[in-house]
């Protein structure tokens, strides 16, 4: 097959970026763990109003010093309303709906993950900086889902965190 | 391979119209038996045009609802219903009409005549059918789930069974596309498809790989489910299946336009096609990666393992190559036009070309906005970036540029190629439809990007309102919005131009010889045997190959996990 010259270096570039991509992502992705949400693990969305875990969302910090935040996202709501989590350290995210699908992003941040009914979705962040951030739903769930939406506080670090307490706030 | 047609072939004229007509002038007779041999066509693109008037009204609404601009008859009930039937009206009904009109006239005339016409009849009123039923569903208020109809938000049953229909009548177009190729084939064995009507096939292959996933989700899930044979269904099952859709539906709606680009405009603007072979390399690259690449819109779902999502992300990749050479292609085939019109010069070339004429103004004003579009494309489709854009404004910046531009400007342009050849007028308002392919890009610039900076900022995209009840975060893009609702007006207005031409050339455009349908002709001369690339079925098994590569296990993954379904809800 004839195929003019220039048109040859094209696709030699064309293939040279493809590939470029690939590899950053690919390397990004083995040696720093960089993904996305993939969480495996289901729970009957009928029951999690009376689940443990999920009918008393909060925050939870470990001896270890890493924290867990169970969020229950609904129709319009995130509870808690208000997450409190402290500077710099390890937080997990777990998360659940009992009805149909939410967006959990915090504007500003790299915490966005699609919270589904019958699963549970779990990630892990360090926030940097403190201050307050804006958690907003960005998955259309009905009519107010654009007034779906909760307030992150991340505490300074110098702040005397009690080593472990549950924040758990319902309706 | 210039397919003309001479429109002097009067044997389609029965007796009776001619005795209806006292002495009919030749020039009517030519016009007449041109609107006849192609009635077809101008159905689907009459379908396809009507819904693009509807989408576009209910758009301008939408881009300044978001902006916080208060209008009469603002509701949240009325943003989300209007957002739901824009994205059907547009990116279904639109395309998909569209889509079909163009694929019969390039077979047509591609390959000599059309197989199975009553079929193809049959599949247009019940695709016109469907879509009536599924708008229906819509106004009414009880279906306001968007285009992607996710699950468990439960809509209407007849707005599923009415989509369902639509697919059906899509399903008659390609089975009469297909037939008439294989016919064709048996009666010219070894000759090479003529390329327009080679892309067009091209479109239908991907679309039947596309929609059988729609198929299971649709007719195995959702239906049942709204009618209340089965109470719940898996939200991710159902996601998995729907972008299985999802993504090849994007090429179904890209490849028609590339080949507009490839086929139709270098002719029209005086140029050649700079390379048939490489255009067939292109055509079955699409149809072997643009299914198997689904989990790059389910980044942030939870039940797939980021393993698979990171393959998914290699065909991802792979899939921008041919684009990348379409680019190269096009570009060298515009400025070999400009070189045979006299341009000189490193870039005297681009002077020489009509930039007011309006086909060529659209396709050229797409490719520059696909450009951008797709490097935007590679951000989304990066693995880890993508949580940065996810469902944020970004995303529908992204695909205005791409469907509601790239695919659309260039269907538009290619109606005011196609209108005067099938009814014998010239184009009406001719002004407007100079300015039209402009106005569009200047608009969608301006909605489009500043949608993508709010993304990146963090606004969410499908709201109402942008303004989080006065969050101060949100205080930084409301200025932003007002911007992209004045890019929304300048759309609305050049929309507007664009249907006045259409309807001023139906009724008063001058009648004219129906001019004759001619093709670019390749730099290196008419390929004279069909060769590999020419070979859809064998493309066609590899492309089935990799889609179970890429499926297979993490779908019986997902099936063999212990889940729970969800029921309906419809807080709407
Ligand atoms: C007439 C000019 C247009 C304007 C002003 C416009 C504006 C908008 C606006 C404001 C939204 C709602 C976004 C949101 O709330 O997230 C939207 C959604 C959408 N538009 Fe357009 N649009 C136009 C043309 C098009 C075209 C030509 C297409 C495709 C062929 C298209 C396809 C879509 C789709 C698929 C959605 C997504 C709906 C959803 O998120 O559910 N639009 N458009
Ligand atoms: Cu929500």
């Amino acid at each position: 097959m004839k195929v003019d010259i220039y048109e040859r270096f094209w696709m030699w570039g064309a293939t040279v970026m493809i590939v470029g991509f690939l590899t950053a992502i690919v390397i990004a992705s083995v040696t720093q763990a960089v993904q996305p949400p993939s969480h495996m693990e289901t729970i009957d969305p009928a029951t999690v109003f009376t689940d443990s875990e999920f009918a008393n969302p909060g925050v939870t910090i470990h001896d270890d010093g890493s924290v867990t935040v169970v969020v229950r996202s609904e129709l319009y709501v995130f509870y808690p309303r208000t997450i409190r989590v402290p500077q710099g350290r390890p937080v997990t995210f777990r998360m659940t709906s009992p009805d149909v699908l939410h967006g959990f992003q915090i504007v500003g941040t790299n915490a966005n993950a699609t919270v589904v009914p019958g699963y549970v979705t779990e990630f892990m962040i360090t926030f940097h900086e403190p201050g307050e951030k804006l958690i907003v739903c960005n998955e259309y769930c009905g009519l107010s889902h654009h007034l779906m939406q909760g307030t992150l506080i991340v505490e300074p670090a110098g702040a005397a965190a009690p080593s472990s307490t549950t924040e758990a706030e319902t309706p | 391979m210039s397919h003309a047609v001479t429109g002097l072939e009067h044997e389609h004229l029965d007796a009776e119209t001619v005795g209806a007509l006292v002495n009919p002038s030749p020039l009517d007779i030519a016009r007449r038996d041109r609107f006849d041999r192609f009635r077809l066509e101008f159905h689907n693109f009459g379908i396809a045009i009507g819904a693009f008037g509807l989408g576009a009204a209910m758009a301008v609404m939408q881009s300044l609802s978001r902006a916080d601009i208060d209008l009469p008859f603002r509701s949240e009930k009325m943003y989300y219903l209007s957002v739901t039937a824009h994205g059907v009206l547009l990116a279904l009904v639109f395309t998909t009409f569209f889509i079909m009109g163009l694929g019969y006239l390039l077979a047509r005339l591609g390959f000599g005549k059309l197989e199975w016409e009553g079929l193809a009849w049959a599949s247009h009123w019940t695709a016109v059918f469907g879509s009536s039923m599924t708008a229906l569903a819509i106004l009414s208020g009880s279906s306001t789930v968007l285009y992607t109809f996710y699950p468990p938000l439960q809509a209407h049953w007849s707005f599923y069974v009415g989509a369902t229909l639509l697919i059906v009548g899509s399903w008659g177009f390609c089975a009469v596309l297909l037939r008439t190729f294989i016919v064709w084939k048996k009666e010219n064995p070894g000759v090479p498809t003529p390329l327009p009507a080679h892309g067009m096939v091209t479109s239908v292959i991907i679309w039947i790989l596309a929609t059988s996933g729609l198929a299971v989700e649709v007719v195995g899930m959702l239906i049942p489910w709204s009618l209340g044979l089965i109470d719940t269904v898996d939200p991710v099952v159902a996601r998995t299946w729907f972008w299985w859709f999802g993504h090849p539906l994007t090429y179904f709606w890209l490849v028609p336009a590339y080949v507009v680009w490839y086929t139709i405009m270098p002719r029209h603007i005086g140029g050649r096609l700079f390379s048939d072979h490489l255009t067939r390399v292109v055509f079955v690259l699409f149809i072997l990666f643009s299914t198997p690449v689904g989990f790059h819109h389910q980044f942030s779902d939870p039940g797939i393992d980021a393993k698979w999502k990171l393959l998914h992300t290699v065909t991802t990749y792979a899939v921008m190559f041919p684009s990348l050479v379409t680019a190269f292609t096009i570009t060298a085939s515009i400025e070999l036009a400009g070189r045979l019109r006299g341009g000189r010069g490193l870039f005297g070339w681009l002077r020489k070309l009509p930039w007011k004429d309006p086909l060529f103004a659209s396709v050229a004003l797409a490719m520059v906005t696909f450009g951008v579009g797709g490097f935007g494309g590679a951000i989304n489709a990066a693995f880890a970036m993508n949580t940065m854009v996810h469902n944020t404004a970004w995303i529908m910046g992204h695909f205005h540029l791409t469907v509601g531009t790239a695919t659309a400007l260039t269907f538009m342009g290619v109606s005011y190629w196609i209108l005067p050849r099938l009814i014998g007028r010239e184009l009406a308002f001719k002004p407007l439809a100079t300015l039209q392919p402009y106005l569009w890009f200047l608009g969608m610039i301006l909605f489009a990007v500043v949608n993508h900076v709010t993304g990146i900022m963090g606004m969410p995209r499908r709201v109402f309102s942008g303004q989080f009840q006065g969050s101060p975060v949100a205080d930084q893009w409301q200025g932003l919005t007002v911007l992209s609702a004045h890019g929304g007006i300048v759309l609305f207005v050049s929309s507007l131009f664009f249907l006045l031409v259409i309807l001023g050339t139906l009724m008063v455009g001058k009648k004219i010889e129906p001019p004759s349908f001619d093709f670019a002709i390749p730099v290196e001369g008419q390929p004279e045997r069909a060769g590999l690339w020419d070979r859809f079925g064998l493309w066609t098994v590899v492309a089935v190959v990799l889609i179970v590569m890429a499926y297979a296990y993490p779908i019986a993954h997902l099936y063999g996990m212990e889940r729970f379904g969800s029921v309906g809800f419809k807080p709407f």
